[in-house]
């Protein structure tokens, strides 16, 4: 089996090469070079100093995708401060060998959180069902061969109670909450960001836990407090409940598996952290679909 | 928590019989030679942090004493946070913010070139209670009157209510001829534990202040809640409405989250025959119309995103900073801006086309951090028609006959329109005249 990353780095490219073709994103050519050769950088020095190991350029480069899909900022250094916040944070903010915060998640809350010059537009990808669906069946892909589609199937099912459950309760048609969920914003997220098997927790009770506490939290941001961006912030939000996750309810930790070499760590997920951190999966193939594991 | 207003439908009502309820937001502004969209309702909401102003023009036709506006409202609002605005500001925050056409003059090819640039705006947006009512009914059907307010020539009720039935009735009783569907429609917010904000004319007010049109009603209020809704005015809606939304915003421009938002096509040279008024507002009709319907009609497009203090070009001067606060822009006072030219409140003009199979749900905004210049300009390019003979005419002429089909083909392509039809108007259809040759040129006597 290949490296799930490829698929999702030709699914992010795929999008955003869309996104900016024909859904009018607000990104151009230059910032999105400018974001991928900022998170290329910024992982290149972190491994070296980390490692030292050769760089995790997918790993990066899914962050830097991502980035281009999300942040949106009239200031270039604002976007380097992005790229720079989202791969930094993998090896600044740890615990146990892994890492808190999926990198882009991380990176666009930091950003939020310091600067008012950064938005997101979650409106940006429309509800043209078509997409959604593409979007899904490849996101699904994706998730199916990094074995983390607990996470996915847990929030979908989480969120769509949530959403159907309000409108249910204040008698709403059911045309609102389903274009609620024709959102690419929330199909990038469920598919591409939660579902990160570095960052969610080790073991499917907690993880189907967690993903149904970030439900949770992004419907009350939006329909409580009345606030944007409610999956990031609390997919933020909850990610510092992991380490307390895995301790209530451990697992096994994941690796990436990679085709070719498979017993170097040139493929760690930047995310992975040190050797250490890679000498401490004990992946069970027939438990995790996984035909190959790392050591 | 403090949530608020913000769900509107416009009422009218009959002293006779049952008034009809309108689509919501059914407000208007511009001269009426310059109303271009009908059924289109104009709403300014200037807001920074929770605060929100919102000002509604109304489109109402019919006889004033028929007319009332239900405002269902989460909080009760109290006498000093609804005011009468001018409307005289929503006109100029028309003009202003509204698409505009730009020409520019050829000038003699056989002289020194020399540009006049003039704007020229288009202004497109055109876009009782009852009586006392007995408080033991209006109790029984669980509807209680929170306050009543006389401001300017509105008489003006905060109503509550435990049930959407009770709500219905309580205003079918009272004159309102409520669609069906309504009902259900405003269950749902009252489940939201709103109130119901309900206006109509006071017309010896009305008859003492003088005014023979309505005035926009405005109201201050503090609500994270950033939104518009449009469902009410989607009961009975007889096809779909057009809503214009200037935002007055303190960081950048705002945007829906819930629908997409793009740019109208903008900045390109057109035929110069769209600078009659009637020909520049059909162009423009037609080009919004195959926008939407080339981006899937659920999408909000934008029209205009700039600093207030200044334009370039301006269809109409910028608001003065008084026609800015008395828009709701709170925050300008004792603001010094970094740049000069600059007023540190953004505007953004937003243009939507809606019915219930392409917005199921109310428009969500959010303020974002850009500060991007957008505006429609459209440009006309006027030819040379002296009769200069130098060796440069032939080439220019040649040239501009080019341009001409570009621009007959830009227009086309943005209009849907028949590129024959186009070419015929701009009298293009016929293939120039074959240039004199060169030994033609040589004895012209």
């Amino acid at each position: 089996m290949a490296d799930p990353r490829l698929y999702q780095i030709g699914v992010l490219t795929g999008l955003l090469v869309y996104g900016m073709g024909w859904l009018d994103f607000d990104i151009t050519i230059a910032r999105a070079a400018l974001l991928l050769a900022t998170v290329l950088v910024t992982q290149a020095v972190c491994d070296r100093f980390d490692g030292p190991r050769p760089a995790n350029v997918k790993s990066a480069l899914i962050s830097g995708l991502s980035l281009c899909l999300l942040l949106r900022t009239n200031d270039p250094l604002l976007a380097v401060v992005g790229g720079v916040l989202a791969i930094a944070g993998k090896f600044v903010f740890r615990y146990r060998r892994k890492h808190i915060f999926n990198p882009t998640n991380g990176g666009i809350v930091a950003l939020l959180l310091v600067s008012d010059r950064v938005w997101l537009s979650p409106g940006q990808w429309g509800a043209v069902a078509f997409f959604g669906f593409l979007m899904a069946c490849l996101g699904g892909l994706v998730v199916n061969r990094a074995s983390r589609s607990d996470v996915t199937c847990a929030f979908i099912a989480a969120y769509c109670a949530l959403l159907f459950g309000r409108s249910l309760y204040l008698g709403e048609p059911m045309a609102i909450p389903l274009h609620r969920l024709e959102s690419g914003a929330l199909l990038l997220f469920t598919f591409f960001m939660i579902s990160d098997p570095k960052t969610t927790p080790d073991s499917r009770a907690g993880r189907v836990l967690f993903a149904s506490l970030v439900a949770f939290g992004a419907w009350y941001v939006q329909f409580r407090l009345f606030r944007t961006n409610g999956l990031l912030w609390s997919l933020a939000a909850w990610s510092m409940a992991v380490p307390l996750i895995d301790r209530l309810l451990p697992g096994e930790r994941y690796g990436w598996v990679t085709a070719r070499r498979p017993q170097k760590f040139s493929w760690l997920p930047a995310s992975a952290g040190s050797p250490t951190a890679a000498a401490a999966f004990r992946l069970k193939p027939e438990a995790t679909g996984l035909s190959r594991s790392t050591q | 928590m403090k949530r608020t207003v913000l769900v509107l439908i416009l009422v009218s009502m009959g002293a006779w019989s049952a008034p009809t309820l309108m689509a919501f937001c059914g407000f208007y502004v511009g001269k009426a030679d310059t109303k271009l969209f009908n059924q289109a309702s104009q709403v300014v909401l200037a807001r920074d942090g929770d605060r929100t102003v919102l000002t509604m023009v109304n489109d109402f036709q019919g006889s004033l004493k028929e007319f009332a506006i239900v405002i269902p409202v989460p909080t009760v609002l109290k006498r000093e946070q609804i005011h009468v605005g001018d409307k005289a500001l929503i006109d100029h925050i028309d003009a202003y913010s509204a698409p505009r056409l730009v020409e520019y003059f050829d000038d003699d090819p056989c002289a020194p070139r020399f540009l006049a640039e003039r704007a020229a705006a288009m202004p497109m947006a055109a876009t009782a209670p009852p009586a006392r009512m007995a408080d033991a009914r209006s109790r029984s059907l669980g509807v209680t009157i929170e306050a009543s307010y006389t401001v300017g020539e509105y008489d003006i009720l905060i109503l509550s209510a435990q049930q959407s039935t009770g709500l219905e009735t309580w205003l079918r009783e009272n004159g309102y001829r409520i669609p069906a569907g309504a009902s259900e429609v405003l269950a749902t917010y009252l489940k939201q534990n709103m109130r119901f904000f309900v206006a109509r004319v006071n017309l010896t007010e009305q008859t003492k202040l003088g005014y023979s049109y309505l005035r926009p009603l405005q109201m201050a209020f503090e609500s994270p809640k950033f939104m518009l809704p449009l469902r009410l005015g989607m009961v009975n809606a007889n096809g779909p409405q057009d809503l214009i939304v200037y935002a007055l915003t303190r960081r950048g421009r705002v945007e829906t989250t819930n629908y997409r938002t793009v740019k109208l096509p903008a900045d390109m040279d057109l035929p110069v025959f769209l600078k009659d008024r009637t020909e520049f507002g059909r162009f423009y009709k037609a080009m919004f119309a195959r926008q939407l319907e080339k981006q899937g009609s659920s999408v909000v497009f934008t029209e205009y995103a700039w600093d207030t203090g200044w334009c370039d070009p301006c269809a109409s001067d910028p608001l003065s900073s008084d026609e800015l606060r008395r828009l709701g822009v709170f925050w300008q006072e004792g603001f010094t801006p970094v740049d000069p030219r600059t007023r540190g409140t953004f505007i953004t003009r937003l243009h939507v086309r809606y019915d219930a199979a392409h917005f199921p749900e109310d428009l969500v905004f959010q303020e974002t951090a850009d500060r991007a210049n957008f505006q429609g300009r459209y440009v006309l390019r006027h030819a040379w028609t002296g009769d200069s003979s130098c060796s440069a005419a032939a080439g220019y002429r040649s040239s501009v006959r080019d341009r001409q089909e570009r621009e007959a083909q830009q227009l086309a392509s943005l209009t849907g329109w028949q590129l024959n039809t186009i070419r015929t108007k701009m009298g293009i259809d016929k293939p120039l005249p074959e240039p004199a040759a060169w030994w033609q040129r040589i004895w012209k006597n």
